[in-house]
């Protein structure tokens, strides 16, 4: 609902006016919408008409005709006072959609007076606010309008003024977000220094906004309004000389043995309107979010590019010595893609290869959106909702991981090929201790028992340099810092005993002091271990310091791959120079390059 | 914890004082010649002056709140002008059938609802949809006209349940469950819909988060990480949902009652508002409130266990 949050320039904003102008239009080609908006032009129509389509008076019994059946004289037949059931159908139709809509009225005219005037004002008329509400709400609505009853009597009138007070909060919230969103808001700010007044500003800038989340807040509030306006006449609570659907259906439900086909009419009239209302206030939002979604959606568009994928081959540099270590992971040829709702696929990765082998650290270099994040989270098959791997294979010790099962692949996870995420606070779960969250893969992966998983989880804060691993481990993660955090999470990787470890910019979201902890750490694990390692980052340094071998990635594919000793010693490949220029002219590589500047590029948050 | 409960409870006893201050002045400022009204017409004008005096409705409104709220204070709400039975008796009798049957609601409600909603957040397609149009027509349809269906189909037609009658949860389990399985069923479709769409909504955006892909690639399974991690997660809102549902089915049991004609707090509500007996709307304004408060007490601390951010040390 505050969608208003999403604008953050004026631009977009009056774009977003344009597209909620629209509004009407485009709910009218919404088959949801449209049916639901017909139903209730219909009842409407039949309420305001009632004097006309009314074969007789709603009220005029006749002894002769109780329980008459349908057909002659009564069309639906009569009720247990001989009264026609059309008739009083007729103009109940008129007097519950009234008072309903008398309701949503009141509620309207009181919530969005007093959110407006809070939102905009603030100070003490927003506490004041806070209190009535609470007020407001420490009752079931029912409650409160039978107290109200006891003081009012049976007016229908007086009884849904009164629930118009109960519903007010509704629309109060709804306006003092929206007011609150928009206030600070740039244009509001330059309307105000232009010299434009309060009202003025209130007219144009603010309703403009809270227009539409109110319709639709008015169409479900009163949808409960018929419902508790039917309740209270159901229970025998309003006035008797006012047809409504809840005084036919109390009066069909006492004479329900005898004739239960009387039911029929005031409660399909009351589903079919509520169930209208409900569908159209829902058909409304969905158009809503679309349009404020729509000049997202197409920037994000302009970004996404689907290059094919037969690029030229990797810059390959010769290796210095023969290696013998054995390859432990061997990529080929990997596309990753992202299904698109159009039905076509979003390629982020196009055919990398690359090999690990056994104690290995591989860096895989390049800059964001490049797809080194998405060939990590490949390998672990633990992509995002819609990305999968669309071809190539993925060998680990002699297994396809592209095609395991799920089961198996889980088998692989944690205690073959483990994880460190590049944004350590992001990566805890918040609900549970660190400890429990170290323990917990220690126990199913290893299948040791609880104390002892504990007892590692103990020694490995230690060994990750966490001064008190005892505190550590009985913390919850918002009471670590970011580099404690991210301790946490290399002691989560190495606790069970994986061969690779694929680190995902472990050191980017840290301060510069604690990333060189952080290296140092890595390494002095990795030299004791003797893990391989495949380190994804956009930071020459960080390949200086740890990598054996490096490959450069750009735009899902790699462009240069060797001995890290040789491509710094002479990079070949353009891109792999202008990455190295980078770093002359500014320290680290961010951003996109000389090379990429007139290539849109698909930044990593976007392919998130 | 025991600091924030009784904070909880100040606040909770204050608004207690304020709600029955507004209701106690509205309901005598509103109520007419209460006396008349209890003798009927044929009183004469003696009568009537004596039962005024009698009930101390001659007396000025604030020293008879004042009265009012020392009794309340020590329990005592007075006598019923109707029946002249104690307020106290009459709603205690009764509390307890209204609460089994919402209370009962609420534990179905949270079963079926967080059911719904993880099936929906995990299948999506078909699954997704199916939940998304019940929660629709759960929304919408009031809960006693789906009672009303309920009576029709299930009691009248196929008569697996009786229509009407009640059995006290302390006589006999099975007989309590056939009598308000229906009622049950009828208060929750509503209930189960809101929970079900915030389960859903939150369930997926928390598979979203980071620490699952992280929890993902320790070696632990979807399921676990799914129903142990995310759930947990994602219960918070939905707490918050279920308390404002519990309020509302407060409410909506009195209608639902009185179709099942189940001896709750219902009944005593409708017919102490159509006559204005003062007394016991008051006892059962203050007895709904004080629910209200306990319920939100209660879930705040439930939130508090499964958000450690939210809790207070």
């Amino acid at each position: 609902m505050s969608e208003s949050a999403a604008t953050p320039t004026p631009a977009v904003a009056t774009e977003l006016r344009a597209a909620r102008s629209h509004l009407g239009r485009r709910l009218l080609k919404n088959p949801t919408g449209l049916t639901a908006l017909l139903v209730l032009v219909v009842m409407i129509l039949l309420a305001v008409f009632a004097d006309f389509l009314a074969p007789m008076d709603p009220n005029k019994a006749n002894i002769q005709d109780v329980l008459a059946p349908a057909g002659g004289a009564h069309p639906l037949g009569a009720d247990s006072a001989g009264r026609d059931v059309l008739s009083r159908l007729l103009f109940a139709t008129r007097f519950s959609i009234a008072g309903a809509l008398w309701a949503v009225l009141i509620a309207a005219v009181i919530g969005v007076t007093s959110g407006l005037i809070a939102g905009y004002y603030q100070k003490w008329f927003e506490s004041v606010s806070v209190w009535v509400i609470s007020i407001i709400q420490a009752l079931p609505g029912i409650v409160v309008l039978l107290a109200a009853r006891a003081v009012v009597g049976p007016s229908i009138w007086l009884i849904m003024a009164v629930f118009g007070v109960i519903l007010s909060p509704a629309f109060y919230r709804l306006t003092y977000t929206a007011v609150v969103g928009v206030r600070n808001e740039l244009f509001v700010d330059a309307a105000r220094v232009a010299g434009v007044g309060d009202a003025s500003i209130i007219g144009r800038h603010i309703l403009s906004v809270v227009r539409a989340p109110i319709i639709i807040q008015a169409a479900l509030l009163a949808g409960i309004g018929i419902a508790v306006q039917a309740g209270l006449d159901f229970l025998g609570l309003g006035d008797t000389n006012v047809p409504t659907w809840g005084q036919m259906l109390s009066d069909a439900f006492s004479r329900m043995y005898q004739q239960p086909v009387l039911l029929v009419w005031p409660s399909l009239a009351i589903a079919l309107t509520s169930v209208a209302l409900v569908l159209f206030g829902n058909a409304l939002r969905d158009e809503l979010e679309r349009a404020a979604g729509k000049p997202k959606k197409r920037r994000r568009g302009a970004a996404a590019y689907t290059p094919d994928a037969s690029g030229p081959a990797p810059v390959v540099h010769a290796e210095e010595r023969d290696d013998a270590r054995p390859v432990l992971l061997e990529v080929n040829d990997l596309v990753v893609g992202y299904d698109q709702p159009d039905g076509t696929v979003k390629q982020v990765v196009n055919g990398v290869s690359l090999k690990v082998r056994k104690g290995e650290v591989h860096g895989l270099i390049g800059e964001s959106g490049s797809g080194k994040t998405q060939t990590a989270w490949s390998i672990l098959r633990l992509l995002p909702g819609g990305g999968r791997i669309v071809a190539g294979t993925v060998l680990f010790d002699g297994k396809d991981l592209a095609h395991l099962s799920e089961k198996e692949m889980t088998k692989i996870r944690g205690r073959r090929i483990a994880y460190i995420p590049q944004e350590p606070m992001s990566n805890l779960d918040p609900s549970f201790t660190i400890g429990s969250q170290l323990v917990e893969p220690m126990t199913v992966t290893l299948g040791i028992s609880k104390a002892e998983a504990k007892k590692r989880a103990l020694a490995l804060l230690g060994r990750v340099g966490l001064p008190d691993p005892q505190k550590t481990f009985d913390s919850y993660p918002h009471e670590v810092s970011g580099g404690q955090a991210q301790r946490v999470l290399i002691a989560g990787a190495v606790s069970c005993e994986a061969d690779l470890i694929i680190a995902d910019e472990p050191t980017t979201a840290l301060d510069v002091t604690v990333q060189a902890e952080i290296l140092d750490l890595l390494r002095e694990l990795q030299n004791d271990l003797h893990v391989s390692v495949l380190i994804v980052t956009h930071n020459f340094g960080v390949v200086a310091d740890l990598c054996d071998r490096v490959s450069v990635m750009q735009h899902g594919r790699i462009v240069e791959t060797g001995p890290a000793r040789s491509i710094f010693a002479g990079p070949r490949h353009p891109y792999t120079k202008s990455l190295f220029d980078a770093i002359l002219e500014d320290g680290a590589a961010r951003g996109p390059l000389a090379h990429s500047a007139d290539r849109h590029t698909l930044t990593e948050e976007s392919a998130r | 914890m025991l600091r924030f409960i009784l904070r909880r409870l100040l606040a909770g006893v204050i608004l207690l004082f304020v709600v029955s201050s507004v209701a106690f002045l509205l309901l005598y400022l509103g109520a007419g010649d209460i006396a008349r009204q209890i003798l009927g017409v044929s009183a004469t004008e003696e009568q009537v002056a004596q039962k005024t005096a009698q009930l101390g409705l001659d007396q000025p409104l604030i020293p008879r709140y004042f009265d009012w709220l020392t009794s309340a204070v020590t329990g005592d709400f007075g006598t019923s002008w109707f029946t002249s039975q104690p307020v106290v008796a009459a709603i205690t009798s009764r509390l307890a059938v209204t609460l089994s049957l919402v209370i009962g609601t609420t534990i179905l409600t949270a079963v079926v609802g967080t059911a719904l909603g993880v099936w929906a957040a995990r299948k999506r397609g078909a699954a997704d949809r199916t939940v998304q149009i019940v929660s629709v027509l759960g929304f919408a349809i009031p809960g006693f006209l789906i009672a009303i269906f309920l009576v029709n189909v299930f009691a009248l037609n196929l008569k697996w349940f009786k229509p009407t009658g009640f059995v006290q949860l302390g006589v006999s389990f099975p007989g309590w469950l056939s009598t308000v399985t229906l009622p049950i069923i009828a208060l929750a479709i509503g209930a189960i819909a809101a929970i079900a769409a915030q389960i859903r909504g939150s369930v997926i955006d928390t598979m979203r988060q980071d620490w699952v892909r992280t929890l993902r690639s320790r070696g632990l399974s979807e399921n676990r990480v799914l129903y142990k991690h995310v759930l947990r997660n994602a219960g918070g809102p939905a707490l918050a949902v279920l308390a404002v549902q519990f309020v509302g089915l407060l409410g909506g049991a009195i209608i639902v009652e009185q179709i099942f004609a189940i001896p709750g707090l219902g009944p005593v509500a409708t017919t102490s508002t159509a006559q204005g007996d003062v007394p016991l709307v008051m006892g059962l304004v203050v007895v709904t409130a004080s629910i209200v408060v306990i319920v939100n007490i209660v879930i705040e601390i439930l939130h508090g266990f499964l958000n450690p951010k939210a809790r207070i040390s």
